[in-house]
């Protein structure tokens, strides 16, 4: 495990697969079925928070059991936006990632005095507080929650263009424009996760995973690089939950705060597709929807089998299922490694400029 | 004004103290010895000066600042560059990554600056061939290269080296050497702790000598073998 330059494709190759891969994604709504490009949506959704959380957990150590209040927060700030002010759907989400990152800031300053599993608890009992809150807010319903108002998503920007150049209905249409966004979004996260840990924060943030007391004698500043992923990820994950209840088109608090759907599910895909590296979210994502298709009429059967694959994993795979493939095969995707300048001439100089000893 | 002051420096753990009053000034550039028995309270002291540590009691003083409370990561910016006896690498970066870590971190280097600065140090260490290696591969002498390597990365004005010439052969304890000769006559201070006696006097100025976390004497390093103090621990040692 000293030094692999690439994959086992060569990068041209790996490249020229990613955009075909991504052309076949955006061709989606043309060629296949509504319902498929409503599935297609859910998971590149999943991917989304899979993504954070597996920054946030994976990188940098926070292991948040309370990503759901941005899912929520995203989701209630976004209805706000539309119902209460009568702003578009898009520019709710946008605001409701903004709505996010303000409500991560003081939550950073009570979870950040937690550590380890303390971090987990706190971060799910402030989730709770805020689903509490949620149904307290009558103007959105209460308890009940509340509805987008009808035509909300047929007049969405961009969903009148794509109706009249598909000659498709303004529902068909607005799944095309949200498919797209979370597309986009996906797309958009795993090249800023990429370049953030490419970073010199990113480089920081994995220094401090490695050996956090040597970290801070180097000069990395824990608490500055951790914050700093706990805003960015917010962001991502309420704009997600946006993104999520425009297609639902319906908020409770229940639905937009649940622990299962927008962080258990979201940690089982980071754990099996492997914790801690970039393609594993996108391993996990491929899998956790292989296994909801094959197994979704056995209900409970079907979540305790989760589980037991997650417990398997952890117990037996630590790097999950990406881990082990890269192990095996040497393939290196999206690598964050930092080569040394010139690696050529260095073995020759070293050589020389030894004295003989 | 000396780089750095200590100022009766107390501490403990529970009954067990690993400093009492130490105080001592080191001049800018200055390079000391330190020396005396597993246990003094060497280790413990460069945890004190770095941060990784508090004292109980006592002052701190780097380059006039007092940074008694300042965490590691301030302290690494005002210029302290520690290495550790046992060696702390980040398991899972590169050994060219290592220091890059550093250079960035610690010396403030720009993204430009920093790869030739790294190379530049891995040349000098020995340990060019191994910048693609993953710092965890590693051997335990090349572990102790990279504390020296990646503490040198963070351009200190006062580096601290703990036990790093232990298990060398006699001709890489020269090149060793030679390398520590090299960081002092560039003007950086140096604080270094070492039982290879003959590598340490050939390079510092003055001896410090501890022993239960006390000072027993400081001084010219001749004068410091000669005392009696000395005499008493060393043999108690070998014994
Ligand atoms: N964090 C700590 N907690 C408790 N005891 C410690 C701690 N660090 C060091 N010690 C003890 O303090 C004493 C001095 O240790 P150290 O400074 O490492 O000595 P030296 O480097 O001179 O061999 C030893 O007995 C060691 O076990
Ligand atoms: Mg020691």
């Amino acid at each position: 495990m000293t030094t692999r330059t690439s994959s086992a494709f060569g990068r041209p190759a790996s490249i020229a697969g990613a955009v075909a891969l991504a052309a076949l994604m955006f061709a989606m709504p043309l060629i296949a079925p509504r319902a498929v490009v409503q599935d297609l949506f859910s998971i590149l959704t999943l991917l989304v928070l899979a993504m954070n959380w597996n920054l946030l957990a994976g990188f940098a150590g926070l292991v948040s059991v309370g990503q759901q209040a941005f899912v929520g927060i995203g989701a209630y700030a976004m209805f706000a936006a539309i119902i209460l002010w009568g702003l578009d759907p898009l520019v709710g989400a946008l605001i409701g990632g903004l709505v996010a990152v303000l409500f991560a800031i003081p939550m950073a300053f009570f979870a950040f005095r937690l550590q380890g599993a303390y971090f987990a608890i706190g971060t799910w009992v402030v989730a709770d507080m805020v689903r509490l809150a949620a149904g307290q807010w009558k103007a959105l319903g209460g308890g009940t929650g509340t509805s987008l108002p009808k035509g909300t998503t047929r007049d969405m920007i961009g969903v009148p263009l794509v109706k009249s150049v598909l000659g498709v209905s303004s529902a068909a249409a607005a799944d095309t424009v949200v498919y797209w966004l979370a597309l986009g979004l996906a797309i958009l996260t795993l090249a800023a996760s990429f370049y953030f840990l490419r970073s010199r924060m990113g480089l920081g943030l994995q220094a401090l995973r490695d050996n956090a007391n040597a970290a801070r004698s180097v000069g990395v500043d824990p608490r500055r690089i951790k914050a700093i992923v706990f805003l960015l990820t917010a962001f991502g994950t309420g704009l997600c939950g946006a993104l999520i209840f425009i297609q639902i088109t319906r908020v409770t608090p229940d639905a937009a705060f649940s622990v299962i759907d927008w962080t258990a599910f979201v940690i089982f895909i980071v754990v099996i597709g492997g914790i801690g590296t970039l393609p594993g979210p996108i391993v996990g994502v491929a899998i956790f929807y292989l296994l909801q298709r094959l197994l979704a009429d056995y209900g409970t059967v079907y979540l305790i089998l989760l589980g037991l694959i997650g417990i398997g994993i952890m117990l037996f795979a630590r790097g999950g299922i990406w881990g082990a493939i890269s192990d095996r095969t040497g393939i290196e995707l999206l690598p964050l490694r930092h080569r040394p300048p010139s690696h050529q001439p260095v073995v020759v100089e070293q050589e020389a400029a030894r004295p003989a000893g | 004004m000396p780089i750095l002051s200590l100022h009766n420096v107390s501490k403990s753990f529970g009954a067990l103290t690993v400093a009492e009053r130490v105080s001592f000034d080191l001049r800018a550039g200055e390079a000391l010895g330190v020396i005396g028995p597993n246990g003094a309270g060497k280790s413990s002291l460069f945890n004190l000066i770095a941060g990784n540590l508090r004292p109980d009691s006592g002052r701190i003083v780097l380059d006039g600042r007092d940074v008694t409370a300042a965490p590691p990561m301030q302290r690494c910016l005002a210029g302290i560059g520690r290495s550790f006896q046992i060696p702390q690498p980040f398991g899972h970066l590169s050994v060219y990554e290592n220091l890059l870590v550093a250079a960035r971190f610690g010396g403030a280097l720009s993204a430009d600056a920093a790869p030739r600065h790294c190379m530049d140090i891995l040349r000098r260490t020995g340990l060019a061939a191994q910048a693609e290696r993953i710092a965890g591969s590693l051997s335990l002498l090349q572990r102790k290269r990279l504390e020296l390597a990646r503490a040198m990365a963070t351009e200190p004005r006062v580096i601290l080296l703990d036990e790093i010439a232990g298990g060398l052969t006699e001709g890489e304890c020269g090149e060793l050497v030679a390398t520590i000769r090299q960081i002092h006559a560039e003007g950086t201070a140096i604080i270094w702790i070492e039982h290879v006696l003959h590598a340490l006097t050939s390079v510092v100025e003055r001896l410090m000598v501890l022993n239960f976390g006390r000072v027993l004497v400081i001084g010219a390093p001749d004068e410091v073998m000669a005392s009696p103090e000395v005499g008493e621990i060393y043999l108690g040692v070998a014994a």
